[in-house]
């Protein structure tokens, strides 16, 4: 309620009845305070940001330090847990809830880290075949069955592992393999704005190729690459665990979420809670950013119609 | 037809074609193979002897060549880690992976189709919003921790299923459960609109106004029309699935192809994984071949 009050009196003309008055701003701003999943979506990502970034300044945890004696201690809520270990601790005794906690900032850093490098390929790819057309555009769609057909976990799998698994080898490696989403929309989209008064102005007054693409087509594709770059993140940070689970990715002992899942998988028997709890951390995660994504979807689509309340 | 056919696979075989030379260059160019067998420790004499012993020291293009025509003459290689020729692994592992593809695309079309026919039938009803909940949850869940939750629940806690292993198809269900879940939002959101889109063209209003209604209405006229790009997505993941097959065959302990892969990339087995990655690759290929004829024999606007 607070919220829609401040951005009532922060934007008044967005909850004017006469659609006509909206600025293309004030309609994306309407149709998001409207959009329940997008709201959701948001707010938990929001959430699980802000304890990524300040939850180990202000919490003082480590999840590197081991205390043997304390080796596979319940979670709190189960009979025998305490405070003082939240999450209970791991079998070499370290603190579970710290090594979670520290997990967040790998997911994270992966997950937005591999999207960009995926949308610098893919949006170069795309609107260069989208604006050049012909030959261009026939080499591009063939890199992107080429691309397509490869086996993207398996070759990821093997360099990670061969080349030297590190943060940055991750990064860049899934980004390489996931570029496909953004070069199919990117294309496209540049293929219907090239062709727009505005741009065929921007070259009647002697505007170079470069200038046309950075200025006037980039700028207008950037509401349907931000849709596919948000679903990217939450498909590399997936990918990233599936790597560290199968012990090719994130190397013990940074506390990847995969790698917590991993370790677990010893205690399946006894101590559940070891693999289900990072499972559960995977899935908000993953399940707020693709909430956000789709209603980016629908919001940024123009014919999109979202009731009003 | 015919045609349409042949310009498919001189396509296909061109991309094949062009996947094995990177391939095989990612994997002994951009890796070197000699280190990789070596270890990360190992003193550089280690790794030039290395070299030498397997014919390392030649130029890449030579034997770049004598991989790709070994190919057409049934020799893959020999992995250097099971000591076997890669031919052999491959026939050995896999039907587990085949029986796991098959099984998990069953899945996925008795869970999405039904799933995404009663949603479009009923939009925006109960229904249709647990449909979307389902595709929402099984996008965004892991699919080793899905596996590991699907253990600890059907396998310990209710122990109707075994935990893991290959003997029989019994083993095989929680397994194609898990790989089956990952396209169940893909399959079923397209059933949904497919549907939707196709129960509102002029032909249905036409059928409706002639008598039909009801499933029978459903069934004979509106499915048959909806169901055309489905099964080409189908078809696709069918071929995903043996690329796919990494993860649940390491989480479930099935032998297949899989699982090789994973145990060839921690063993450096250089030559098992190119062959890999190649035949999935060409599986794929193939499948999206299947797709694309499937689709233009079903639909005679696409042969154009």
């Amino acid at each position: 309620m607070i919220f829609k009050t401040f951005i009532k009196r922060l934007f008044p003309r967005s909850f004017d009845n006469d659609i006509y008055n909206l600025t293309p701003k004030d309609l994306i701003i309407r149709k998001s305070s409207n959009h329940g999943g997008f709201k959701f979506g948001l707010a938990l990502l929001i959430i699980i940001f802000l304890f990524a970034i300040f939850g180990p300044i202000i919490l003082d945890v480590s999840p590197y330090e081991q205390d043997l004696t304390k080796r596979l201690l319940p979670p709190v809520w189960k009979e025998g847990g305490s405070w003082e270990y939240i999450f209970g601790t791991d079998g070499n005794g370290r603190d579970y809830f710290a090594r979670i906690l520290y997990g967040t900032r790998i997911s994270l850093t992966i997950g937005f880290g591999a999207a960009c490098v995926g949308m610098i390929i893919g949006v170069t790819l795309g609107v260069c075949a989208g604006y050049f057309g012909g030959w261009v555009d026939q080499i591009v769609s063939y890199l992107l069955t080429c691309q397509l057909a490869l086996p993207g976990l398996l070759l990821a799998m093997t360099i990670v592992f061969l080349i030297g698994p590190s943060i940055t080898v991750v990064i860049f490696v899934i980004g390489a393999t996931h570029w496909a989403f953004f070069l199919v929309v990117s294309r496209s989209a540049t293929q219907k704005i090239k062709n727009l008064d505005y741009v065929t102005s921007a070259r009647a007054i002697g505007a170079s190729k470069f200038q046309i693409i950075m200025r006037d087509i980039i700028p207008n594709t950037f509401s349907q690459i931000i849709v596919i770059f948000t679903l990217e993140v939450g498909i590399a940070i997936l990918n990233e665990a599936s790597l560290s689970f199968l012990g090719v990715g994130i190397q013990p002992p940074t506390p990847s979420w995969g790698l917590l899942i991993a370790e677990g998988k010893e205690a399946i028997f006894f101590q559940p809670w070891l693999i289900i709890l990072p499972g559960i951390a995977l899935f908000t995660l993953v399940v707020s950013i693709n909430m956000m994504g789709d209603g980016l979807r629908d919001i940024t689509d123009p014919n999109s119609k979202i009731s009003e309340e | 037809m015919l045609r349409f056919i042949a310009g498919r696979l001189i396509v296909g075989s061109s991309v094949g074609l062009t996947l094995s030379i990177v391939t095989f260059f990612l994997l002994n160019y951009v890796i070197d193979p000699a280190q990789a067998i070596a270890g990360e420790d190992a003193l550089f004499e280690e790794i030039e002897q290395i070299r030498e012993q397997y014919g390392f020291d030649r130029s890449i293009t030579v034997r770049y060549f004598e991989w790709f025509s070994g190919i057409f003459q049934g020799d893959l290689g020999i992995s250097y880690y099971w000591n076997k020729p890669v031919i052999s692994l491959l026939i050995d592992r896999a039907p587990e992976t085949i029986t796991l593809a098959l099984m998990s695309v069953s899945v996925t079309i008795l869970i999405s189709i039904p799933l995404g026919i009663l949603a479009a039938l009923n939009p925006n009803s109960l229904i249709d919003r647990i449909a979307l909940g389902i595709a929402v949850t099984a996008q965004a869940v892991p699919n080793f921790w899905l596996g590991l939750i699907m253990i600890l629940i059907f396998a310990l806690a209710i122990p109707i299923f075994p935990v893991s292993g290959d003997k029989t198809l019994f083993h095989f269900v929680l397994p194609s459960i898990v790989l089956g879940a990952s396209s169940v939002p893909a399959v079923m959101r397209l059933m949904r609109t497919g549907l939707l889109d196709v129960i509102n063209a002029d032909f249905i209003r036409t059928a409706r106004s002639s008598g039909f209604y009801g499933w029978r209405l459903v069934f004979n006229h509106a499915l048959r029309n909806a169901l055309l790009p489905v099964v080409s997505v189908l078809a696709v993941q069918l071929g995903n699935k043996f690329g796919g097959s990494v993860i649940t065959e390491s989480v479930f302990a099935i032998n297949g192809l899989g699982r090789l892969a994973l145990e060839s990339i921690l063993g450096a087995d250089i030559p098992t994984v190119q062959i890999l990655v190649f035949v999935f690759a060409i599986i794929f290929l193939f499948f999206n071949l299947l797709a694309d004829i499937l689709n233009a024999y079903l639909d005679p606007r696409l042969r154009l």
